[in-house]
């Protein structure tokens, strides 16, 4: 039992009352069988007469309508209980924020959050049903054999608990052995994507064909290494099997023999011969359906992991900045650490950036650049030192509030599945198709935009996938100037990966949207670098030198001169 | 398939149904056994029917363990043979797919369906079916009514029911999938754009479209889900009712009541094996659905056609002349439904007239904004694409005359996004080399300055496992390593200072440059510095050279040679 996720489906109400309907149903369909097998006995030993036949029906009737509300109870609590996980995960998605999220490993957090939970149906409406029929029926079935046939019920009393005894010691030396081979199996499993993912290079060197013969080679050793592991493994299925089987004989015998002796009843013996499997039954599948569930387990412990990590909460500021003119920022003595990282990615930097001043960060790539916008924008906090937004500490200002002056365009921004309309008003939801239009027309990208299929209402394709590079770029600086009110212009790399053309329509875009405005952008290029008043290099975290037009160039930055 | 595994697939069948077989013959005699006894007879009359209990018993645990074992043994050897056919057909140069990694993963997925086929629902259908016709003719031995009656329903419940539920998955599949997807896709806008929405304070409204499409997959999901119980409380109801009506045949017939009994306790068993076939059908849509693609993937034309009769390989030295080449990445085959992620580069070709002549011992450099066709002409090179129009020619002979593996000895070096394999340091070197010694793998390692780490991680360390892995920069060293090993006649060197931090790629282009001093390269790249010793440099913009000659020449002319050259020098500082 899942421990996390049995706290999860206490707290959700709705999946309390599903997941209790579909246990009900299955219990209740395991007890039918019971009254089933009786109804059965009395007909054929002949003591019932046929009419019998109509309570065996209606019985039947019984067990086919709980089956069918375990079934769809089940998929009830199956998809609640993935969609309140979903909901956690995303919300902690949320709250980490865009500075966190890149530490994690985000790939593999869209696979959990979207497929990997579907690994929890074969747990939720198989396993956990089971679980459930085999704690209460085989019970049930000893108490009727108890009442039915001393000796009987003895038997399947001691036979029963050998199932999971048998199970545990068997699971104990298979574990071993499949421990022992497991390396060695995932890894040859493992081969034949690694060389199909190798191709090109094997290709190049004129290896692909001599690998057909690898593969042949390998898939034999992996073969023969699972079919090792299966043999042992499986014997656990036959020891089951053949307790379950044995027991059957073991008690259908002796009752031959005492009906022969006339010391037993047919009803009675019949009763127990339907009934003795029915005492098995329940704990096999239980059995079989835990290694199916083992996905959906895993699953679990890997949400569970997210949701648990704990997260260094801060409380968020309230205030909202004071005017809405472009603002001073400054930095003093600002050092952020990532976690787990040793080296911080920004070291003691202290800069003032004057209302409507532009400055052009240039430097190597992962010296820091992109640390520093995300640091303005609030997605970072400083581990020491502070951020101030015209004398105010960035901590003390409502995140929302403050992100509501700035305009942002990621170097690699991203583009919804949505119409290219809203894609522009992301930040905006309210402007009209007018200011979209003019918006797009200020980025240059009005002229491509109107060349696809429907113009501003093309839907893009999942990630932007049907433009360009360069457009895609144009589309976030687009964004950017849907924004009239913001005061602070941040851009990281706007014309990294682009062509000549697109450079130059999207740096004369940039230089009109800078236009009263404070402005930071992160460049590489000299046509980006020249708009800049001012420009600050930044290496291994430090600020190593800060030139400029006019005075500003001479006065030089405490911090970590090299 | 061949003969042999044919013969285990029999064996394993032949098992399946023996072990169903055995759980029916020990209801059977069970049912005998306890029926007859009650009528009293001399114990001698019982000895069978309690021998056959217990052998039953005993032979249902060890033919289940038996078919399970060769069950598993025959879907291995078939996956393996699904796998040995698709790695021959991925052999030959395909087109560059969408979502590569992705793709490749699901493929090798999706061989794995082959397993499941067998595993999951062949051989318990065969099985089945041998055991449902077992208990079938023991039903008319006895009386032939009734074992029409559960004939008809072992139909119901192995036929209509599978088949209707496999039916139902496929539909349900068609409507979930889509939904899946958008799910993925919302949750991919809530992580990759996080910091798009969080900029512009919309990520409340994301979340909440994020909340809304899980809302959609959960009302699918709950419809199939009613389908699965319907299904499920379908058999139920099929089993018990057959088994009333053979009941109440043999009753009206007088069978008596050992028949009666043996009778109805056979028909209850004879569903055990049949009712899990309702989920095989669930799954069948799946795996048909694995397999159809895996086909389609089998059958991808390859992207260029090797000649029937390949002219002998030209001998070194080599003169390579490119002659107005024209390359166009056509969409493939099953991706023209996507609009717009192909349009543009279909448009316009990748290379659009492209020149260049490379004598023996001659440098050239290729340099461009990324798309410019740089890596297109270096795949045109290995013929790994066919050109639309233009030539190239080795020594005189057409590309196109030469079979393509002979075109790849003769001019090969690293390639775009070289692999790293599961393997150790020198295996991974030794694919480019698998004759070499120690010595010259040593030479090539010093010559790749990959010499110190090789030390440190040792020759025989397992790579791309978790244990060790493998950083960027050291990937490209060793994909350059493996290049200077295999020392083609014509050195091809893509992106060689990719992803090295900016020391290192500069000590590495200058020891490259030096290295390769007299031997024919093409080298493409993004760094300019260094440049000035190459013969001649060659800059491409949309698939068109629109600058060439030496460095010194190149930084004295306005271009776009210039302004990278002179951003280049203001990065650095």
């Amino acid at each position: 039992m899942h421990k996390d996720l049995l706290r999860l489906m206490r707290a959700e109400r709705s999946v309390r009352r599903h997941l209790a309907v579909t246990l009900a149903a299955a219990v209740l369909a395991g007890l039918l069988v019971l009254v089933q097998a009786e109804l059965l006995a009395g007909v054929l030993s002949g003591r019932f007469t046929a009419v019998a036949l109509g309570g065996v029906a209606a019985v039947v009737a019984a067990r086919a309508l709980l089956a069918w509300t375990q079934g769809v109870f089940a998929g009830h609590t199956a998809t609640a209980v993935k969609s309140a996980l979903r909901r956690r995960l995303l919300a902690r998605l949320q709250e980490l924020g865009p500075g966190r999220l890149t530490s994690h490993r985000s790939g593999e957090l869209v696979t959990l959050t979207g497929h990997g939970l579907n690994g929890l149906d074969a747990y939720l409406t198989g396993y956990l049903p089971s679980m459930a029929v085999a704690g209460v029926v085989p019970l049930a079935v000893l108490v009727r054999l108890f009442a039915a046939d001393l000796s009987s019920a003895v038997i399947v009393l001691v036979t029963l608990p050998l199932i999971p005894v048998f199970g545990a010691l068997v699971g104990m030396t298979t574990k071993a052995v499949t421990e022992r081979q497991f390396h060695a199996l995932a890894r040859l499993g493992g081969h034949f994507l690694d060389v199909v993912r190798g191709l090109p290079t094997l290709r190049a060197f004129g290896r692909a064909r001599h690998q057909a013969t690898v593969i042949k080679q390998v898939a034999d050793a992996h073969r023969a290494a699972t079919m090792r592991t299966l043999r042992v493994a499986f014997l656990s299925a036959l020891v089951l099997e053949l307790c379950a089987s044995l027991s059957l004989a073991l008690v259908a015998v002796p009752i031959g023999l005492r009906l022969l002796g006339g010391s037993l009843d047919l009803t009675t013996a019949l009763l127990v011969l339907l009934l003795a499997p029915e005492a098995y039954l329940p704990l096999r599948a239980m059995g079989t359906r835990f290694h199916a569930s083992m996905e959906g387990v895993a699953a679990a412990d890997a949400a569970f992991a997210v949701l648990d990590e704990a997260a260094a909460e801060q409380p968020r500021g309230t205030r909202a900045p004071e005017r809405s003119g472009a603002p001073e920022i400054r930095l003093e003595h600002v050092t952020v650490r990532y976690p787990g990282r040793d080296v911080p990615a920004l070291r003691d930097v202290s800069l003032t950036i004057a209302p409507g001043e532009r400055v052009a960060l240039v430097g190597e790539s992962g010296g820091g650049k992109s640390t520093l916008l995300h640091l303005v924008m609030g997605f970072v906090t400083p581990s020491e030192g502070r951020v101030l937004v015209d004398g105010v500490d960035l901590r003390e200002l409502d995140p929302a509030a403050w992100r509501s002056h700035l305009a942002f365009v990621p170097q690699r921004p991203h583009l919804f599945a949505t119409s290219v309309a809203d894609n522009i008003r992301l930040g905006a939801p309210g402007a009209s198709l007018g200011d979209v239009r003019r918006a797009a027309e200020s980025a240059h990208a009005a002229g491509f935009v109107d060349e696809l299929p429907q113009g501003f209402d093309t839907v893009l394709g999942e990630r932007g996938a049907n433009l360009s590079a360069g457009q895609r770029q144009r589309v976030a600086l687009a964004r950017a100037f849907c924004r009239p009110g913001a005061s602070v212009l941040l851009l990281d790399e706007p014309t990294a990966r682009l062509d000549g053309r697109s450079e130059a329509a999207v740096v004369s875009a940039t230089a009109e949207l800078a236009e009263g405005r404070t402005a930071v952008v992160v460049a590489h290029r000299p046509a980006m670098i020249a708009l800049a008043d001012r420009v600050v290099r930044v290496q291994d975290g430090r600020v190593v030198s800060d030139t400029g037009a006019g005075d500003r160039a001479a006065a030089p930055l405490e911090g970590g001169r090299r | 398939m061949n003969r042999r595994t044919g013969v285990r697939l029999l064996w394993a069948v032949l098992a399946g149904a023996a072990a169903d077989l055995a759980g029916l013959g020990l209801i059977a005699a069970a049912a005998w056994l306890i029926t007859r006894a009650a009528q009293q007879p001399p114990l001698a009359a019982l000895s069978v029917a309690i021998v056959a209990t217990r052998a039953f018993a005993t032979g249902k645990g060890v033919f289940r363990y038996t078919e399970r074992l060769t069950g598993h043994d025959v879907a291995l050897r078939a996956q393996a043979g699904t796998r040995e056919r698709l790695y021959e057909a991925l052999i030959p140069p395909q087109q560059p797919r969408h979502g590569g990694a992705d793709l490749l993963s699901r493929m090798v997925d999706d061989t794995e369906a082959v397993q499941d086929l067998l595993v999951r629902c062949l051989l318990p259908a065969a099985a089945a079916a041998v055991a449902g016709l077992a208990a079938v003719v023991a039903g008319l031995t006895l009386l032939p009514v009734a074992a029409l009656v559960l004939v008809a329903g072992l139909v119901l419940a192995g036929v209509l029911l599978p088949a209707g539920t496999a039916a139902a998955a496929r539909r349900w599949s068609a409507r979930i999938a889509p939904a899946r997807a958008a799910l993925a896709g919302r949750v991919a806008d809530l992580v990759h754009g996080s910091a798009d929405l969080a900029a512009y304070g919309a990520d409340d409204a994301a979340l909440a479209r994020a909340l809304a499409a899980d809302e959609e997959l959960a009302a699918l999901e709950r419809r199939q889900a009613r389908v699965h119980a319907a299904a499920l409380a379908g058999g139920v109801l099929v089993q018990v009712l057959t088994v009333v009506a053979v009941v109440l045949l043999a009753q009206g017939a007088g069978v008596g009541s050992v028949g009666t009994a043996v009778l109805a306790l056979t028909s209850l068993v004879a569903f055990e094996p049949v009712l899990p076939l309702a989920a095989a059908g669930e799954r069948l849509a799946g795996i048909l659905a694995a397999l159809r693609r895996l086909r389609e993937a089998r059958s991808t034309p390859p992207a260029v056609t090797e000649p029937a009769a390949p002219a002998p390989k030209p001998e070194a030295p080599l003169t390579v002349e490119i002659d107005d080449l024209v390359v166009r990445h056509t969409p493939r085959h099953g991706e023209t439904a996507t609009p717009g992620r192909d349009g543009e580069a279909a448009a316009r070709p990748a290379l659009d007239g492209v020149s260049l002549r490379l004598t023996p011992g001659k440098r050239v450099a290729v340099v461009g904004p990324s798309g410019a066709g740089k890596s297109t002409l270096l795949a045109a090179l290995m013929r790994l694409v066919e050109p639309e129009s233009g030539a190239i020619r080795v020594n005189g002979v057409d590309l196109g005359e030469l079979s393509g593996d002979d075109v790849r000895t003769l001019m090969t070096g690293l390639t775009q996004d070289p692999y790293v394999f599961r393997t150790t340091v020198r295996d991974n070197l030794r694919l480019a080399g698998p004759d070499a010694d120690d010595e010259r793998l040593l030479r090539a390692v010093r010559d790749a300055r990959l010499d110190a780490w090789v030390e440190r991680t040792g020759w025989d360390a397992e790579l791309g496992e978790d244990a060790t892995t493998v950083s960027g920069g050291q990937l490209q060293r060793l994909a350059l390593a493996r290049a200077l090993l295999y020392d083609p006649p014509v050195l091809l060197l893509d992106e060689p200072a990719e992803a090295l931090d900016e020391e290192t790629a500069d000590r590495l282009m200058a020891d490259l440059l030096d290295v390769t001093r007299h031997r024919t390269t093409l080298l493409v790249t993004h760094r300019l510095k260094g440049l000035e010793s190459v013969d001649e440099i060659v800059v491409l913009d949309e698939g068109r050279v629109i600058q060439r000659g030496r460095h010194d020449d190149l930084v004295s002319a306005p271009g776009y040679y210039r302004d990278l050259w002179e951003s280049e020098a203001l990065t650095r500082a």
